[in-house]
């Protein structure tokens, strides 16, 4: 949709020509002011001086560097939360990268990734989850695969991933559940 | 072999650093309750596991990828820091009493680490209260405590790197440990829950694993 033809495209230092809006159902897009961006993948970017109440839906991946309350849906594409981005809202996507701040719970098909300096309040589903070592996070955390992007509420097919039991697990049928206590001294 | 033959490599392993250098250059440091605690953490169908302290991405992918665990997130270091600086620690008892927002017996594993040894005795134990009424019947709860006298201001974060292994890494705190609690003094704080081990670490940690009667 934003792929351009170079032969048009405006000298270094002049305005970048007027942007087709972007497919989302609220507020208004500003397409990203690097003239020199590849723009063969579709992404949007919400500015910083953006502000959205309502229900986000999109199907291309999504920047977002203002502030969004309510509802974000993108089925099969990437939102990612810029560092300068406020969310307040429950967010439905493919995968969703989080650089600044987000309150409300975060259902990813595919992976959530809170980066340094990224918080994160709220309840966390997705099969992947990062979190680096400088980002905040409170709330819960569900691997297991359930709940899709764009049906809030309906988990879809639960599917418990394999796992592995730790070294020493046949210990367990082997010793009481009323055992002694032990002592021991040891490492 | 004689006596002092006997006793000469029990000297040597003293001088032996409890912290065997990593790959990396991070100090490894030994755990003996965390293997028991991850089986009867896995014990449970899907199981769901409380951390009371700051969140750790390699635990969170090792608890929710590995063992698919559901996982609580409630950081209490924070919790401590933020009144401990705002002066208002005397609140402490009280906050703790409404802090978590998880149902009776809902939990399957606590990762208490060594927030105790930081907290006056009222906190500690709205804190042990707590955490004995979320826990499941046959849950766990995994706790350090101190056996050395404090010497900093520091909280430290336990990376998990395996079953049997921690990476140990302090970050700044605005409050230092607190008295060394006694054994006994550590199971009347859990009075609700049994002693299920206790292992003695070279590096002056007392790790204890508690269980929950089954009902």
């Amino acid at each position: 949709m934003w792929k351009r033809d170079e032969s048009v495209r405006p000298a270094s230092g002049q305005p970048a020509a007027p942007q087709p809006p972007a497919n989302v159902t609220a507020g208004a897009p500003s397409p990203r002011p690097d003239a020199s961006h590849n723009m063969e993948k579709d992404i949007v970017n919400i500015g910083k001086s953006v502000v959205i109440k309502g229900e986000l839906n999109g199907s291309e991946d999504l920047t977002i560097e203002g502030h969004v309350e309510g509802t974000i849906q993108l089925r099969d594409h990437v939102l990612t939360i810029g560092p300068n981005g406020r969310i307040k809202a429950q967010v439905f996507a493919k995968a969703v990268i989080v650089l600044g701040e987000v309150m409300g719970n975060v259902t990813a098909s595919d992976k959530v990734d809170i980066r340094d300096n990224g918080s994160v309040d709220g309840d966390i589903v997705s099969p992947r989850v990062a979190i680096a070592e400088g980002a905040h996070f409170r709330g819960s955390v569900d691997m297991q695969r359930k709940g899709t992007p764009g049906t809030p509420g309906q988990p879809k097919g639960e599917v418990k991933p394999a796992a592995p039991q730790p070294a020493g697990q046949q210990q367990q049928a082997q010793t009481p559940a009323g055992a002694p206590a032990g002592q021991r001294v040891g490492a | 072999m004689g006596l002092l033959d006997r006793i000469a490599p029990r000297r040597n392993e003293t001088e032996v650093p409890a912290a065997a250098p990593a790959s990396v250059g991070e100090p490894l440091f030994a755990t003996k309750a965390l293997r028991k605690f991850l089986i009867n953490l896995t014990s449970h169908e899907s199981p769901v596991l409380l951390d009371l302290g700051p969140v750790v991405g390699g635990n969170v992918t090792f608890f929710g990828e590995q063992l698919g665990c559901k996982i609580f997130v409630e950081d209490i270091f924070a919790d401590l820091d933020r009144h401990a600086r705002g002066g208002t620690l005397d609140a402490l008892p009280e906050f703790l009493k409404t802090r978590f927002p998880q149902a009776d017996g809902s939990v399957d594993g606590i990762l208490c680490w060594d927030i105790i040894d930081y907290m006056d005795r009222a906190a500690a134990q709205a804190l042990a209260n707590e955490l004995t009424r979320v826990l499941r019947p046959d849950g766990a709860l995994l706790g350090f405590f101190g056996t050395a006298p404090p010497r900093d201001s520091r909280y430290t974060k336990y990376v998990i790197v395996d079953e049997v292994n921690l990476k140990h890494r302090p970050y700044p705190a605005s409050r230092g440990r607190q008295a060394i609690l006694l054994n006994r003094d550590i199971i009347r704080l859990f009075h609700g829950l049994r002693v299920s081990d206790s292992f003695l670490l070279q590096n002056n940690l007392r790790e204890i694993l508690f269980r929950k009667p089954a009902s």
